[in-house]
């Protein structure tokens, strides 16, 4: 039961890094310095990430579309294959991809990095320069996070409804643009904007999460270890329970 | 002098029920050297860390003056994806409205003093642990801090660079009458650049002295640490 406490705590601490970081986030946009950072901070995110979210992406659309459809064929129904994966991709699949890659890419290097300045005394350092760490390194990540899980998520739409185009056309005589004018159809524009705030509730849970661990590392090498761990273990269950109570209140 | 810019009152700090400092007193005076010696691991860092505020007393309190204070972390503490020359110039551009002009003069200068010029342009990675510490040294100094804080200076410098920062320190104090606090095993540092010298064991100070009156003391304590600084019983 130590666990209880402890994960109390470490809920004040993100809150805590949540609140001074927000208040920062208008800083980092008007000012060229951190502004710069905050773009670095979006390439990390965006672009790095690119490859790995296109093959899973790519991948889970390839699932989607295999499974739904050999269903759909029992019942001569292959003429809603676009429109239904485009469906799950656009509510859940394509913010849960997203939100999985960034965590698993992103938020474990955030914990990481700055785990590893808390342990060589780096953030100490920062705080006696009187440079705050919510200014100089969370408000950065957190926003870049925020506002490219929408980007990456819709991207993850993109290439999920392709890969179950792809398969449909090869596997399911499905024709590509039967596939495509359904799932086109399909897009309507609850599910999309949905989609889009749910990916951004979970880059802010990734970016939150991610620093706090980060900066609350203590124990040396051992501790970054540990902190970039509970940074993607917290980031998975956060993304899936809160995006349970999304849908819950939206559908 | 007179003035005191850091004041311990009691100060006990206890880890995992081990404790570091004792009921710790004693204060600092504006333009003094106080240097603090002792023993590996008797608490020396987490003084300084009290003095500046990174860590709170169980008891006890620490009252500091109102002024800039600088900092010389152990480990040099620069940020690794920053160049030598960015992490100096890392406080006067995040907290300090200067021109990008002054800025370069007064990194250029904090660089020159700890003999880095060289290494501007290198990351922490690409540097020894000895530059690293001077690079740590050259951010402590260049926002003309009023009180620096110094962890070990010179531990892992070899003995002429050694002497050049412990004359950097000397010089600061006296030209820009800068109050340091200076924690070392560094008995020539000590001797050298003290106004006084503190002798911490097992969280207590055990003498404050002059460094004169220091060096001919008879407290066992005092007389064990010098005469193991000079190599005797080897
Ligand atoms: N953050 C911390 N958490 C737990 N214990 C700590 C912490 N910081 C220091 N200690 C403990 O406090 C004691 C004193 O540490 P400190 O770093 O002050 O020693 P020191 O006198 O500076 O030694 P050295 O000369 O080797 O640098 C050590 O036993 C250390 O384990
Ligand atoms: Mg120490």
């Amino acid at each position: 039961m130590r666990f209880v406490p402890s994960f109390i705590s470490s809920m004040g601490f993100a809150g805590l890094i949540l609140a001074r970081s927000v208040q920062y986030f208008p800083y980092v946009l008007v000012f060229s310095r951190p502004r710069a950072d905050l773009f670095r901070q979006l390439y990390a995110t965006g672009i790095r990430t690119l490859p790995v979210v296109t093959v899973v992406s790519l991948f889970m659309g390839m699932i989607l579309s295999l499974q739904v459809g050999l269903e759909l064929a029992r019942f001569n129904q292959e003429l809603y294959l676009g429109a239904a994966v485009m469906l799950t991709l656009l509510r859940e699949m394509g913010a849960f991809c997203c939100g999985i890659c960034l965590a698993a890419c992103v938020g474990s290097a955030i914990a990481a990095e700055l785990g590893t300045m808390k342990v060589n005394d780096e953030i100490d350092a920062l705080k006696i320069m009187g440079i705050p760490p919510e200014r100089f390194l969370a408000a950065p990540r957190i926003l870049a996070l925020v506002l490219m899980a929408p980007v990456v998520a819709f991207y993850c739409c993109i290439m999920g409804t392709l890969g179950g185009g792809i398969v449909g056309a090869t596997q399911l005589n499905v024709d590509f643009q039967q596939f495509m004018s359904g799932a086109l159809w399909m897009a309507e524009s609850k599910d999309l904007f949905v989609g889009i705030g749910k990916s951004a509730l979970f880059g802010l849970l990734i970016g939150v999460i991610s620093v706090s661990e980060g900066l609350g590392t203590n124990l040396g090498a051992i501790g970054v270890g540990k902190s970039t761990q509970r940074a993607v273990i917290v980031s998975f269950l956060a993304i899936l329970i809160s995006g349970y109570m999304v849908s819950r209140v939206f559908y | 002098m007179g003035e005191k810019v850091i004041e311990f009152d009691s100060v006990t700090k206890s880890f995992g029920g081990k404790k570091v400092l004792d009921a710790l007193t004693f204060d600092v005076k504006r333009g003094e050297v106080f240097v603090i010696l002792g023993p590996s691991g008797t608490g020396k860092s987490v003084t300084l860390k009290h003095a500046i505020g990174l860590m709170e007393p169980d008891s006890g309190e620490v009252r500091r003056a109102d002024v800039r204070f600088g900092y010389l972390f152990q480990s040099g503490a620069l940020l690794a994806w920053k160049s030598v020359w960015e992490n100096v110039a890392l406080p006067l551009e995040e907290t300090m409205r200067l021109d990008a002009k002054e800025v370069a003069r007064r990194v250029d200068n904090a660089l020159a003093a700890v003999g880095l010029t060289d290494a501007a342009d290198k990351y922490p990675s690409e540097i020894s642990g000895g530059m690293q510490k001077r690079a740590g040294l050259a951010r402590a100094i260049v926002r003309e801090a009023e009180v620096i804080l110094y962890d070990e200076p010179t531990s892992g410098l070899d003995p002429v660079t050694s002497v050049h920062i412990s004359k950097l320190i000397s010089d600061l104090n006296k030209k820009r009458n800068v109050t340091s606090v200076v924690v070392t095993h560094d008995m020539v540092l000590a001797a050298k650049t003290a106004s006084r010298i503190m002798l911490v064991k097992d969280g207590k100070a055990v003498v404050c002295l002059p460094p004169e009156e220091f060096l001919k003391s008879d407290i066992p304590e005092v007389r064990s640490f010098i005469a193991a600084s000079k190599g005797e019983g080897i």
